[in-house]
């Protein structure tokens, strides 16, 4: 049995390798190596599509100048350590690890490699060679919820979660916060998808907020299918990470887009002068770039299917957040059991908001665990 | 209506000849996907199969891959041969991680290897406890354990979700799903390697593996556990007649390959997570089913087949790095190459009949 195998096992390599010669990758010039993983493919429509955009855009600012590898589907564990190392092995320059999951990953191979740059997407450690990047999402959840408070007619916002972690729960507050400031009467529930991506069971949940009287719809989830459902049933919403209007014309109000191509380029570029590195952000929270709207890297889509004056005051809070006029978490705060969070005259800082494990007024229910 | 008819006798030259087959068709149908979809197909094929040999710590993660899929697969082996469908491995191979952890986080300043033996063992106690449950269900109620086994995947991978996000959260992990690190006794390190250090993730896991092979051979080739398994699996009729209790045939085969899975568990995220973690399993337990079948359930075969597959991952992965291949077609490559060696494996044993079906 052993001999069987044996022979199985040589002529599969043997065969192969007789057939083959190896390309070695000499390249002309020494374009700066770098490397992409993505926790799933491009085609989810969400998350990973909006870092293979900042990824186009990478290749279309440097041309010749880079040369992008990128690994797909990896999952968030030993998978993930080889994939990182060997991207590092094969002699990328910085490396692109693009989920929060990768955090330990990551981590553990940028100490084998220390010449190499690492950047990790949404986590909170780092090191001498790991730099960690963040987008202020929620700020684009303010906006959802002033339009939401002024589209809606049942007064009823579905909201999609995809875990109870900090991350999501401070995009609900400042739907809540967006909502509360055009519309006290409305209110919003939460069902946890328990996935970040999952068409079919973010669908469903979807349907159960429709049936349940809700009219607009918000999703902290990454693929169009609640805009899909949305759109068939007459309700509306908002798209994810990327524009979605193609998946839902007449649903999408808008699409809270991530824009990662500038901060990859702007990192490129410093680890091409010499001066790249992690940044002089506070060491406790997710993200020690944490950009936003003001930095572009959270961008607003076009405002659409509402009328003109909703699109005025959605314009507003939008001018309001670039300009810093809004500050989303300022006092007086309450939470939804009536506790007082902070008084007026006081705004919760970065370090609070991921510290968050409570709805804020407006929110129905508690927050699970 | 097609039937299979088995042969009366294996021809000796088939069984060299129809993995030949399989893998010049394999290759065959690769050339020409690869090739009707743009990409040079011979150094896709040198992606896939050969450069995950190219470099000795390029081997040293084909065995890290394949660790966890022949310790499980070696137990689903035992399961398959006695005619016992234990389709959830996976979920006890989450379990057995889990108690193991909870076993290990309740140690936090634990820093003797020897800890590592009560985790190993709590790692099989906690997968073997997930399969006596479609066991006691099968032997008592005869309820179908396919579906059993399976279905408590759910359960288990709900379960270790609940637990990361509760009770065993981090406090400073900013509301993650993570556990706290494992102390250093319930770590399996890295094997060091004089004048070239580590390779890759190379850890002590894999002395289990090595240990593992020569005894499930011996257990099933040379023992009378092993002759009744065999038997109950190939002749249930004469299992009968001897006198073989079927039923506690049953459950110890679901008890071990459970046991296994959670070991299997264990020892992947000992060696290469360090903390629970919502998804620690990522298709072990269903690649292994494969593995096992690959194998021809027989444990030498499984570590080839475990190898094989392994290879094949990462392969794919190397042909998604250096040539932008992206996973969904080297994953459609990969059903090619499982679907031709099992044709040829099951054409060997059976004939096909085609024949009117009655309706």
């Amino acid at each position: 049995m052993i001999k069987f195998y044996m022979r199985i096992f040589s002529l599969i390599t043997l065969s192969i390798s007789v057939l083959f010669f190896v390309i070695s990758s000499a390249f002309a010039g020494s374009p700066t190596k770098v490397g992409f993983v993505y926790l799933t493919t491009p085609g989810d429509h969400g998350w990973t599509y909006a870092h293979e955009l900042g990824k186009q855009m990478v290749e279309k600012r440097f041309g010749k100048d880079v040369k992008v590898s990128v690994v797909e589907n990896v999952p968030e564990g030993p998978d993930a350590t080889r994939v990182i190392r060997e991207l590092a092995k094969q002699g990328n320059e910085i490396i692109f690890t693009t989920s929060f999951g990768y955090m330990e990953p990551t981590l553990k191979v940028a100490k084998e490699f220390p010449n190499v740059k690492f950047e990790h997407i949404t986590g909170y450690k780092r090191s001498k060679n790991v730099a960690t990047g963040n987008i202020r999402f929620y700020e684009g959840r303010y906006i959802q919820g002033v339009v939401a408070g002024l589209m809606t007619k049942t007064n009823k916002i579905g909201y999609i979660g995809a875990y109870p972690i900090a991350e999501v729960i401070m995009g609900i507050n400042a739907f809540a916060q967006g909502l509360k400031s055009v519309n006290k009467d409305a209110s919003i529930s939460v069902i946890w998808a328990n996935t970040w991506y999952d068409p079919v069971k973010e669908a469903d949940a979807a349907k159960v907020h429709i049936a349940e009287g809700a009219d607009v719809l918000a999703q902290h989830t990454d693929s169009p299918a609640m805009l899909q459902i949305a759109e068939k049933n007459g309700a509306m919403g908002f798209g994810q990470s990327t524009d979605m209007s193609a998946f839902a014309p007449k649903a999408q109000l808008f699409a809270s887009i991530n824009n990662w191509g500038p901060y990859y380029i702007k990192k490129i570029e410093e680890l091409r002068s010499g001066k790249w590195n992690t940044g002089d952000g506070p060491n406790h929270w997710p993200g020690n770039v944490w950009g936003g709207l003001k930095s572009d890297m959270l961008v607003i889509s076009k405002f659409q299917n509402m009328p003109a004056n909703v699109a005025q005051k959605a314009q507003k809070a939008l001018d309001g957040l670039k300009s810093g006029k809004i500050n989303i978490f300022a006092g007086p705060l309450i939470d939804n059991t009536g506790k007082e969070i902070i008084p007026a005259g006081k705004a919760l800082d970065d370090g609070a908001l991921w510290g968050m494990n409570y709805y804020l007024q407006g929110v129905n229910g508690k927050v699970p665990g | 209506m097609i039937s299979f008819i088995p042969r009366d006798k294996v021809s000796k030259n088939w069984i060299i000849i129809a993995p030949i087959l399989s893998i010049v068709f394999t290759i065959f149908f690769g050339l020409l996907i690869f090739t009707f979809l743009g990409y040079n197909p011979l150094e896709t094929l040198y992606q896939i199969f050969v450069s995950p040999f190219s470099r000795i710590d390029r081997i040293s993660d084909i065995l890290v891959k394949a660790c966890p899929l022949i310790i499980i697969g070696t137990g689903l082996m035992l399961c398959f041969k006695s005619n016992v469908w234990n389709i959830g491995a996976e979920g006890q191979f989450i379990m057995g991680a889990l108690l193991a952890g909870f076993v290990a986080l309740s140690f936090p300043n634990i820093e003797s290897k020897f800890f590592l033996l009560i985790t190993i063992l709590a790692g099989f106690i906690g997968g073997a406890l997930w399969a006596f449950i479609p066991a006691i269900l099968k032997t008592k109620l005869n309820v179908n354990e396919i579906l059993v086994s399976l279905m408590l995947v759910y359960v288990a991978m709900l379960f270790i979700d609940f637990i990361v996000r509760g009770p065993l959260r981090d406090p400073m992990s900013f509301g993650f799903p993570l556990s706290k690190p494992y102390p250093d006794g319930a770590l399996i390190n890295k094997i060091p390697f004089p004048g070239i250090g580590f390779l890759g993730q190379l850890h002590y896991g894999i002395f289990f593996v090595i240990l593992l092979i020569p005894i499930s051979w011996i257990f099933i080739n040379k023992t009378l556990g092993g002759f009744k398994i065999n038997v109950l699996g190939s002749a249930p009729q004469a299992a009968k007649f001897a006198g073989f209790k079927q039923n506690s045939i049953t459950i110890t085969v679901l008890l071990l390959s459970g046991g296994l899975a959670g070991v299997a568990g264990v020892i992947e995220v000992s060696a290469n997570i360090g903390q629970l973690q919502p998804e620690v399993s990522f298709g072990y337990g269903f690649t292994a089913i494969i593995v096992a079948f690959l194998g021809r359930l027989n444990p030498v075969g499984i570590l080839f087949a475990g190898i094989i597959i392994a290879t094949v991952k990462l392969g794919a992965d190397n042909a998604q790095m250096t040539m932008g291949i992206p996973k969904v077609v080297t994953g459609l490559f990969e059903g090619i190459l499982l679907f031709f060696l099992l044709t040829g494996e099951t054409l060997q044993k059976y004939k096909i009949k085609w024949s009117e079906g009655k309706k």
